[in-house]
């Protein structure tokens, strides 16, 4: 029991921390451009592949830089040539157009790089298990992935707070106007800032892709998680994206590894639900069952409860 | 009168389809035509008329669809004794119902908020879906039969083309029941919520219950869309009611144009024979269709249909003549470009060494295919630049109001 | 009975009160106007009794019911009508439907989804006569979001008449029209007053001094003084804090 929590609770902490990665940036880019960017996730698969196929000529190591100073040149250009474009139709337009770019991303990853799993692996120097409880294994990889992660953090946090770059994005943040008439170049520093945003998800995607796999469906399995963490911790608030990663991160983990069920709480209830109905699946359901959807209803239950979100400002 | 003649002429149009069309296949498209005509005109019932920005909207479609199915089954098994023509109303009404379920908390803002409620719902409901199997079926889903029941005037639906005329007849119903709808009192201050729901407020409308009456009826439509599935394929599966669905059907409304009741129909009309005749002779249509998309969104915020409607003022001024010309002198580079990069696209998919494209033969890995494609490409770019200037030139004076007397 | 009575009206955000302890009692038929200095709180006043803002201690009561922290639309209900500082229309709209709009609730239509807007006699025609009143007529198949400035004033202040309300509110109904489409709003808003209760916000004095049968004077969100237009202009209070500079003048904008 306890060796399954200390497992579960390292799993989710890898997990939370990834999804951070995406989730701040996405968050940069919504508290500073007001767009919800659909297609974040789509730029963390880019990475994974990216990653993917610099590796097979030079190596991971190379990859882990290249691959998402690429990717956040790509943003860079989707938002000069693409967004800014679509910005004077409004949001909507511009969360459609970011839609539709995630559906292309998918299918250009499966024209480049086709529909099969690529066997896009860590590399062999990462290749052993750190510490061994309870006769189970932690790879060090994991443990990698953690520190990087936390190493990322620490470089924004001294980024937004410390630089002055830093502290014209916090100004534009929330007085986007101002900062313009300070006489900053304020589409160049959305244009930053959405790059940096998208190099950070595609950063997440490198470090992701061999222990999450790397097929052209890992964005749509991460997208919507990481879309329903921006707006359960608060739009536009690292903190609250931060706590609703790692809150995702650990509840999915949890769920996984418990092998409770609903049979368990009848049984400790003392009904029994045994005829024959069309509603008999619901009384069988087992926590690792509900892992997926449970990030979704977390997501309805606060939106109802607290449109703002856990640590939202905004009243939208 | 001018209206009462288009519905006319629309009611003689899909009756007299099917004496052109006759190919299996083409009824077979035509059928998908009816069901995702009704199914995008519900959704922008949603996002054109309401200004809800909806990402779950197979959810509906999804749900009467599938209760459909268990309504055919119980129609088999005898439980139920009604004809096979009621069942998109099961669909409907079923889709009404989660709809009223769902909007009554999600429409209290539009918004991100809805938008993120919705693909939340959409989320939950299709992972669920999986994980309820003895409704959902789980992934194989569930199948019926439609030719059980009482028939109807002698139709049993055995055979697609009598599919047809009863989903286009409930396309047509469908129909007007929507534009009908755009005329009521309710219909008219969801445009006004969309615009300002605010002041909608200060003129005495709730605009969360405004909502919620458009975002119910649209439910019961995409039910009835779901309906018409469930007949037309007698089989409904997870994928009917998941993310893939909904973001379809946001495509169809958005490239036929929100802005305009008859946008969405183009829409799917086009979309759904894009789907059969390119998947026909590619496997890369779905690129193709993300490339227009974005690509639509970028350049037609409108859509096609307000790209059409772009042309009522150099109509009505008398100057349609003048843009022909610059439009051939435009196209024919800009087909060639996009018929070359087509190509490129084409042959680097292509494991086979000879590649052929529109009647010509080229060597998929040979330097001189590549080049011969890539100089048209090149040419046929620099011939649309240069043609430019001048259909910009044309344009603004078919728009110009006074110009071509006083010369 | 007053129509109206505010009672220790208060309205902070944060720690910023706005509005401070205001009361005042408006009576059938007259009409106010409310004065005040650039942020003084006028706008804020309307926003609290047409329930945009929530008040943060105090009452409202309208026809002797409390309407404070009530949905705008239930406050629109009971008969009092408002127009905005801030243009406030529907701008995809056309003026026509604008203005249709704002006569539904009013002529009963409610939520119908079952009655066709252009069967309704009744409602068409007086939509038609409302927009030759505002001088709309020739606009009518515009976007509203199109019109010009002023027009938008015009149509503005149509909406907030059209529903026939018992009290109406008028934050600057005139300000940046020109001096003529100032005079015939200033007509317009005469007639279709006339034995309706009115609250108007101007700066404009000539047009205050004009209208109203009552003038209230709110500065830093305290009401200083509340009487009659004359006793107004010699208060000295008032000369102090806000008229000394711009009674004399008369046309400011
Ligand atoms: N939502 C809000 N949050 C914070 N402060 C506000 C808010 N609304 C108004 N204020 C402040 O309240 C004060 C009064 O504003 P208000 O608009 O009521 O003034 P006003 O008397 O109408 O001025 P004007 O003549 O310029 O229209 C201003 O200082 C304004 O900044
Ligand atoms: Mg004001």
């Amino acid at each position: 029991m306890f060796e399954v929590l200390i497992f579960a609770t390292l799993n989710g902490l890898v997990t939370g921390l990834l999804l951070f990665m995406l989730a701040s940036g996405l968050t940069l880019i919504f508290s500073m451009m007001g767009v919800l960017n659909f297609a974040h996730a789509s730029f963390y698969m880019l990475g994974a592949y990216f990653a993917y196929s610099i590796s097979l000529y030079t190596g991971f190591w190379p990859a882990l830089i290249l691959a998402p100073v690429l990717v956040g040149v790509l943003g860079a250009l989707v938002e000069r040539y693409g967004l800014r474009r679509v910005h004077k139709s409004g949001h909507v337009a511009e969360l459609i157009f970011t839609f539709g770019l995630a559906f292309l991303i998918e299918e250009a990853v499966q024209f480049f790089w086709g529909r099969a799993t690529k066997d896009y692996r860590s590399p062999d120097i990462l290749d052993f298990p750190l510490f061994t409880l309870f006769g189970q294994n932690f790879p060090a990889y994991k443990a990698f992935m953690i520190f990087i992660s936390i190493a990322i953090f620490i470089a924004l946090y001294f980024v937004l707070t410390r630089t002055r770059i830093g502290i014209i994005i916090q100004a534009a943040i929330t007085h986007p106007h101002t900062v313009g008439n300070l006489g900053h170049n304020v589409p160049l520093i959305f244009m930053a800032v959405f790059g940096v945003g998208t190099g950070l998800a595609g950063l997440a995607g490198v470090i992701a892709g061999p222990v999450l796999t790397t097929f052209p469906g890992m964005a749509m399995v991460l997208g919507s998680i990481v879309f329903v963490i921006v707006v359960i911790g608060g739009l536009g608030s690292l903190a609250g994206a931060l706590v609703a990663s790692l809150l995702i991160g650990l509840l999915q983990s949890y769920a996984i590894a418990s092998d409770l069920g609903m049979p368990d709480l009848l049984n400790w209830l003392g009904v029994s639900f045994e005829r024959d109905h069309p509603l008999n699946d619901i009384w069988r359901l087992t926590l690792p069952q509900i892992a997926p959807i449970l990030p979704y209803l977390l997501l309805v239950l606060v939106l109802i409860f607290r449109p703002s979100g856990l640590f939202g400002k905004r009243e939208s | 009168m001018f209206k009462f003649a288009v519905w006319i002429i629309f009611a003689i149009v899909i009756v007299l389809l099917p004496q052109f069309f006759t190919s299996l296949l083409s009824v077979s498209i035509l059928n998908q035509m009816a069901i995702a005509i009704v199914f995008a005109l519900s959704y922008n019932m949603l996002l054109g008329q309401g200004g809800m920005l909806s990402f779950g909207h197979a959810v509906y479609f999804g749900l009467g669809g599938f209760m459909a199915v268990h309504a055919l089954l119980g129609i088999e098994d005898g439980d139920y004794f009604f004809s096979v023509t009621l069942i998109p109303l099961v669909g409907g009404l079923f889709g009404l119902l989660a709809a009223l379920f769902i909007g009554s908390f999600s429409t209290h803002k539009a918004g991100t908020v809805f938008a993120m409620i919705s693909l939340g719902v959409g989320e939950l409901i299709a992972a669920s879906s999986l994980i309820l199997v003895s409704f959902f079926g789980g992934e194989a889903g569930v199948s019926g039969d439609r030719t059980y029941g009482p028939t109807f005037f002698g139709y049993d639906f055995a055979q697609d083309i009598q599919v047809y005329y009863l989903a286009a007849a409930w396309m047509f119903i469908a129909t007007l029941a929507m534009y009908l709808f755009t005329q009521t009192p309710a219909g008219r201050m969801a445009n006004a919520v969309r615009d300002n729901p605010e002041r909608a407020e200060f003129i005495g409308y709730s605009a969360r219950r405004v909502r919620l009456i458009s975002f119910v009826m649209s439910g019961f439509f995409a039910g009835i869309a779901g309906g018409l599935f469930a007949v037309n394929y007698e089989i409904l599966t997870e994928q009917n009611l998941n993310a893939v669905t909904s973001g379809n059907v946001l495509l169809m409304a958005y490239i036929g144009g929100l802005g305009f009741f008859i946008g969405p129909i183009i829409g799917a009309v086009v979309l759904t024979l894009m789907n059969s005749v390119l998947s026909h002779y590619t496997t890369l249509w779905m690129l193709y269709l993300g490339i227009m998309f974005v690509l639509t969104v970028m350049f037609l915020p409108n859509g096609l249909t307000g790209f059409l409607m772009m042309h009522r003022t150099p109509w009505h001024l008398g100057k349609i003549r003048l843009l022909i010309k610059p439009y051939i002198v435009t196209s024919i580079p800009g087909a060639v470009f996009a018929l070359s990069l087509v190509a490129m696209v084409e042959m680097a998919h292509s494991s086979e060494a000879e590649f052929v494209f529109l009647g010509a033969s080229f060597n998929s890995s040979g330097i001189v295919s590549w080049g011969v494609l890539i100089a048209i490409a090149l040419g046929s770019f620099i011939a649309l630049r240069r043609s430019l200037p001048a259909l910009r030139e044309a344009w603004a004076q078919a728009n110009a109001i006074d110009s071509g007397e006083q010369k | 009975m007053s129509l109206l009575q505010l009672q220790g009206l208060s309205k902070q955000f944060g720690d910023t009160k706005i509005i401070r302890d205001v009361n005042l009692e408006i009576q059938p038929g007259e009409k106010h106007a409310i004065i005040g200095p650039n942020g003084a709180g006028k706008s804020t006043l309307f926003h609290l009794i047409s329930g945009r803002y929530h008040v943060s201690s105090g009452s409202i009561l309208f026809k002797g019911t409390p309407i404070h922290n009530r949905s705008p639309f239930e406050i629109t209900r009971l008969g009092l009508a408002r127009s905005f500082q801030v243009t406030n229309i529907f701008p995809l709209l056309s003026v026509f439907e604008n203005v249709r709009c704002a006569l539904l609730w009013s002529m009963g239509y409610r939520y119908s989804f079952w009655q066709l807007l252009g069967k309704a006699q009744a409602l068409n025609d007086r939509t038609e006569a409302l927009l030759d009143e505002i001088g709309l007529h020739a606009r009518r198949n515009l976007p509203a979001g199109e019109l010009a400035y002023a027009e938008q004033r015009a149509l503005e202040l149509g909406i907030a008449i059209a529903s026939g309300a018992e009290m109406i509110l008028l934050d600057e109904p005139v300000a940046g029209m020109s001096h003529t489409e100032a005079t015939n709003a200033v007509a317009l808003i005469r007639k279709v007053t006339a034995g309706k209760t009115l609250i108007m916000v101007e700066h404009d004095m000539n047009i205050v001094f004009d209208m109203a049968d009552r003038i209230s004077v709110l500065v830093y969100g305290e009401i200083i003084a509340s009487d009659i237009p004359s006793k107004i202009r010699g208060n000295p209070r008032v000369q102090e804090a806000y008229l000394g500079e711009v009674v004399p003048g008369g046309s400011d904008a």
